[in-house]
């Protein structure tokens, strides 16, 4: 026996090596246990390492900006010359500083808008493996952050917490491999499961009788008891139909450039899917209304300075029908004739409709500043645009008022 | 005698000499391997196709021209890497020893100071890493994790490119062992 293994000294000793991995291989996964020892002291003599290097490439940044400033220059030419270098490294410096601030801000509104409570969080690095998709972050246990919580930042979600020590915690981000979320798209509900396949993600579970449009956006769904209700994921890059339903692939919104500062949310809240809104068409721009001409602003000037808007549905008329409608309410309220109501009187249309004491101010703010003010509209000009703007939502009392009369 | 040392090889046995390092570079070489793909990464993302704790499992193989110590090296780096990974321990420490096994068998046969080999080395090293990681992560663990065969065949060219300085730098590091 001695003579076979002195003989295969080499292979015994790898067929050692992979028998003892292979049974802790099959301890692990057979009983679940987490060998947390061995992984805890080495995240832990990794982490200050990292750390390390971290406070030393910001220090030496500071310190290059430093040796610039302080070189004596005997000529001009080299001063000019050092004064560039020094001002380009610090227009870098502060382009960087600026994006960082930048970055933190959109984290630090996206989190005040956040009802989950979150908890900010630095990536500090990537774990060993080719292309892994897995970060470790400056936050661990102390923190109270647990295996499984949802990463997200302003742009959406970003991946999950699926390890925590106590220096530092890993994060999956999902596009990794092995990274799955329950989804729904925001036009036609569409459920679906979102995995990452190492550089993107795909949504699975969809039927193809089922709708989704190129350009949709998907939201979390919540089901997974992960990510809570109604953060955004990303907009569908492609759709098509395949053998075992629609091949959907989404690019996360929260992964789209560096990402180095995330949010953990530590006690998530479900939220709502909002409505089809400007998200998913981030692209076209919507114009506001365009401005009256002097003919039409003259006209509605008219119909609002005679005509008291009453129980209409704006306060200030639309078209040349909704002017027509109003002009004709009012006349009608004018002779105090209650429409539906027995006896019948027919009013008489011919009649010039009774003054309007109010609505007049909410016609006189959209009024053209060159427009002539008409007898019994306000002058324009006479209040600051500030001042007009009240009159608007004082109309709406009276509107009601004058509804609840003609009921 | 092994079966190793029976076998016929490719090279003078002059040139078959085996290398030593200092103790403090056994433990130095593969932590800062470790650190640059954990740190480096986050910063010139492209560079995490660069799989520098595998070359240097390589290349302390090689030198040794020891399959056993080579198996040894590839299995302890292959852990400490799995330490710091939310995977099952022993993944990249079972991948890590075969190719440091296999690193220190082919040095018995070749002359490993050839630059051309050392490319090679890297190239091929690298591809039958990730194809052993893939495997055994769809045979013991049952993963369906797809494996990128262009993106793997790019990355293994970069890392024989890289294997070239890189093995030209720890070369500076060995001396003669006794």
């Amino acid at each position: 026996m001695d003579g076979l293994f002195s003989r295969y000294r080499n292979m015994s000793a790898l067929l050692a090596l992979l028998a003892g991995q292979l049974l802790l291989l099959a301890w692990q996964i057979k009983s679940d246990g987490d060998t947390r020892l061995i992984r805890v002291w080495a995240v832990t003599a990794v982490t200050p390492i990292v750390r390390g290097l971290e406070v030393v490439r910001v220090g030496t940044g500071g310190l290059a900006q430093r040796w610039f400033m302080a070189g004596t220059l005997e000529t001009d030419n080299a001063r000019l010359r050092h004064r560039t270098a020094e001002l380009d490294i610090r227009n870098q410096l502060l382009a960087e500083q600026l994006q960082q601030a930048g970055r933190a801000q959109a984290l630090l509104e996206f989190r005040s808008q956040l009802s989950s409570r979150s908890l900010p969080a630095t990536i500090l690095g990537n774990a060993p493996g080719v292309q892994s998709g897995v970060f470790f972050i400056d936050r661990g246990s102390p923190d109270g952050v647990k295996r499984g919580m949802a990463v997200v930042t302003g742009d959406g979600i970003a991946g999950q917490v699926v390890a925590v020590y106590p220096s530092a915690s890993l994060i999956m981000l999902a596009t990794s491999q092995g990274f799955a979320a329950s989804v729904t798209s925001q036009k036609h509900r569409t459920h679906g499961l979102l995995k990452g396949d190492g550089s993107s993600c795909h949504v699975e579970g969809i039927r193809n009788e089922q709708a989704l449009d190129e350009g949709e956006w998907f939201y979390t769904s919540g089901d997974d008891r992960i990510f809570p209700r109604g953060l955004r994921v990303g907009a569908v890059r492609s759709v098509r139909n395949g053998a075992d339903g629609k091949e959907v692939e989404v690019r996360p919104a929260a992964l789209d450039g560096d990402v180095s500062e995330v949010l953990i949310l530590l006690d998530a809240v479900h939220g709502q899917i909002p409505d089809l809104a400007t998200p998913s068409q981030p692209d076209v721009q919507v114009l506001p209304p365009p401005p009256e001409d002097t003919h039409e602003s003259a006209a509605a000037a008219a119909a609002a300075a005679s005509p008291a808007p009453a129980g209409g549905s704006s306060a200030t008329p639309q078209t040349d029908a909704d002017r027509m409608k109003e002009r004709y309410k009012r006349i009608v309220e004018g002779q105090n004739i209650q429409i539906g109501v027995t006896p019948y009187r027919a009013p008489d249309f011919n009649r010039q409709p009774a003054a309007a004491p109010s609505g007049a101010g909410a016609a006189t703010a959209v009024q053209p500043p060159g427009v002539q003010a008409l007898p019994g509209t306000p002058p324009t000009g006479s209040a600051p645009a500030g001042k007009a703007a009240p009159s608007a939502p004082k109309a709406e009392p009276k509107r009601t008022t004058s509804a609840q009369e003609q009921r | 005698m092994t079966e190793f040392e029976s076998s016929p090889t490719h090279i003078p046995p002059d040139r078959l000499r085996v290398w030593s390092f200092h103790p403090a570079t056994w433990i130095l070489v593969p932590l800062v391997a470790i650190l640059f793909q954990v740190y480096v990464p986050r910063f010139l993302s492209y560079l995490s196709y660069l799989e520098l704790p595998l070359l240097v499992t390589v290349y302390f193989s090689v030198m040794r021209r020891q399959p056993p110590a080579g198996a040894l090296t590839g299995c302890l780096i292959g852990l400490a890497q799995d330490a710091l990974t939310h995977h099952y321990l022993g993944m990249y420490g079972i991948v890590k020893t075969l190719i440091g096994y296999s690193a220190a068998s082919l040095s018995l046969r070749f002359d490993v100071d050839n630059s051309g080999l050392r490319f090679l080395l890297g190239c091929g090293f690298f591809a039958a890493h990730q194809v052993l990681y893939w495997a055994l992560s769809h045979s013991l663990l049952g993963t369906h994790d797809a494996l990128h065969v262009p993106q793997t065949v790019i990355a293994a060219l970069l890392n024989g490119v890289v294997a070239l300085p890189l093995f030209q730098v720890l070369d500076r590091l060995k001396s003669e062992a006794r």
